[in-house]
């Protein structure tokens, strides 16, 4: 059973890849298990200067999920080039970094300097973080703003690009189509749903940040139609997220379109989550009668040769 | 760290909304140390995405026992304590930093704990008697309804109960009991912030360590979810894996 897929500048030996923002820069977990067992890791967002985040508490659980306002706490990207990203060098796993920013010009810089370092494999715009005032957000939600960053960051960077959707819009297709357009080599979908969770015996927001991004299995239906309908219009891979814990949701994910898939919330539940869905995949996309995981990219479309990505 | 399979063997309630549990560990290959906690994934499914961190009342490394406690404040400890004798429970333990033991060149030590910040200081107070430290304990608790442990501590040392409506012990908060000369080495505690600012401000320049309660997300140090400011500079502290224990002086409440 044949794990691999091959997508723009990821050479992968299996689909499964911890999610930006879950997994840090990857030494906690690789305390855990020998990190060169996951098809790639995507590292937590870096922007220009060095960011505290928001006061605490930061994280919720909710039903099937959870709310985080994290703010996209990071060292900057100096540092993570500097101290982060060598120790990943050693697990021989290709790294996506994940570049945020709160202008058009800081996503620039932020992905110019990832991609110089020639330390990853691949970027990550992160036009979708729901927790921070300014930025972020805006661009994933407005189809010019997010051709227009695209475009600028598709210039700078030696590495190819995957955009990161925000599921926070009416129309998940003209967001795909517009980043697409402007010469993304992938997508990224989706980012967590804004939401809010009131504390009872308070009777204010729970979240310091009032506001928070929803992920967890709760949002899986919703990740699942919006890579469906972007598959059936957009030619690009994806790599598809929101909720996943079993091998049986990558290979859901991969019947809508994704052609990888990325773990977020479930590693928090379970540490080694990652390493047992790549350990039960070759079992689970047996079960559907798949013969490998490209064999099973779309498959859940009525006329799926048209659809499929050019991986 | 690490991910231990454990079965319930003993479950109590001890106090209003409070559980005891002794959990059998199946192999104890790291040992937690006082104040270190015990990370519980509720249930088996996907209805709780975050597992709770559990304070750690006791350790029998010989039985390969743990003692947990905690309170039923939510769905998760709620579901936690309907666990039943029998039942196993997926546990992470040795997480983060927990109170100093062998190197504190003490006498006396003053424990003060709240509400579900007492339990680890039990398991403090008994490693602390190992080490030949006299041992004063001051507990807080909201009622007599919710007070647990008492005789537990008096075997260590001398106890002095708080209670905020005065239906048992001393009427108040544990500051208002905290002698106002010091005559111990160190002072530990652990509870709600509020608590911990109280303390801190009251025993100001004297050594102490704080254990700080925080919602968390990995509990590993991986998702930034629970961080704190540090005092001295523009940095911060991760309070699953730096802490949740750190000197009085490190963090800003």
């Amino acid at each position: 059973m044949s794990l691999r897929v091959d997508l723009p500048g990821l050479s992968l030996k299996n689909p499964i890849m911890p999610a930006s923002g879950c997994f840090g820069f990857g030494r906690e977990f690789s305390e855990l298990y020998d990190l060169h067992q996951l098809g790639a890791i995507i590292i937590k967002a870096a922007t220009q200067e060095k960011r505290y985040g928001n006061q605490t508490p930061r994280v919720a659980e909710t039903a099937s999920g959870m709310l985080n306002a994290i703010g996209l706490q990071n060292p900057g990207v100096a540092t993570i080039i500097d101290e982060e990203l060598p120790f990943l060098q050693s697990f021989d796993v290709p790294v996506v970094a994940n570049v945020a920013g709160s202008s058009v010009e800081e996503y620039v810089h932020v992905a110019r300097k990832l991609s110089e370092s020639e330390l990853v494999h691949a970027l990550e715009l992160n036009i979708s973080c729901p927790n921070v005032k300014e930025g972020g957000i805006q661009f994933g939600t407005d189809p010019d703003l997010a051709r227009e960053v695209t475009y600028k960051v598709k210039e700078v960077s030696k590495v190819p690009l995957y955009v990161k959707l925000s599921p926070n819009v009416s129309n998940i297709v003209a967001m795909a189509k517009a980043v697409a357009e402007a010469g993304s080599d992938g997508l990224s979908m989706i980012n967590t749903l804004t939401g809010m969770q009131i504390h009872l015996p308070s009777k204010r927001p729970l979240l310091a940040n009032q506001t928070g991004g929803l992920s967890g299995p709760a949002i899986k239906p919703i990740a699942i139609r919006m890579i469906y309908e972007v598959k059936q219009h957009v030619s690009i891979p994806i790599i598809g997220m929101g909720g996943v814990t079993t091998a049986e949701d990558v290979v859901e994910f991969l019947l809508a379109g994704a052609s990888a898939v990325a773990v977020g919330t479930a590693n928090f539940q379970n540490p080694f989550v990652c390493p047992e869905i790549i350990e039960a995949l070759p079992q689970a996309l047996e079960k559907y009668g798949f013969t490998s995981v490209e064999d099973c990219i779309g498959k859940g479309h009525p006329h799926e040769s048209s659809y499929l990505s050019r991986t | 760290m690490k991910k231990a399979q454990a079965v319930l063997a003993d479950k109590r309630k001890i106090a209003k909304d409070t559980y005891e549990m002794e959990l059998t560990v199946e192999e104890m290959n790291v040992i937690p140390t006082p104040g270190q906690f015990a990370h519980i994934r509720i249930g088996n499914g996907s209805a709780h995405m975050l597992r709770r961190p559990i304070s750690i009342a006791d350790v029998d490394p010989i039985q390969n026992t743990l003692t947990i406690i905690f309170k039923v404040i939510g769905g998760g400890t709620n579901e936690l304590s309907h666990c039943q004798v029998g039942d196993e429970l997926d546990v992470l333990i040795g997480c983060g930093q927990g109170y100093p033991v062998e190197d504190l060149a003490i006498q006396k030590a003053l424990l003060i704990g709240g509400g579900i910040g007492v339990p680890p200081l039990y398991y403090l107070a008994k490693r602390l008697r190992e080490q030949g430290i006299e041992v004063t304990s001051i507990l807080g608790f909201q009622t007599k309804e919710h007070v647990f442990y008492e005789k537990e501590f008096s075997l260590l040392g001398g106890v002095q109960i708080v209670t905020n409506d005065g239906s048992y012990g001393h009427k108040g908060f544990v500051t208002d009991v905290v002698p106002p000369v010091s005559d111990f080495g160190s002072y530990f505690t652990c509870g709600p912030t509020g608590m911990l600012k109280a303390v801190t401000h009251q025993l100001k320049g004297q050594k102490g360590y704080i254990s700080i309660e925080e919602r968390m997300g990995c509990g590993i140090g991986a998702c930034y979810a629970c961080v704190v400011p540090i005092a001295d500079g523009e940095g911060f502290r991760k309070i699953c894996k730096d802490g949740p224990v750190f000197k009085a002086e490190e963090v800003v409440l």
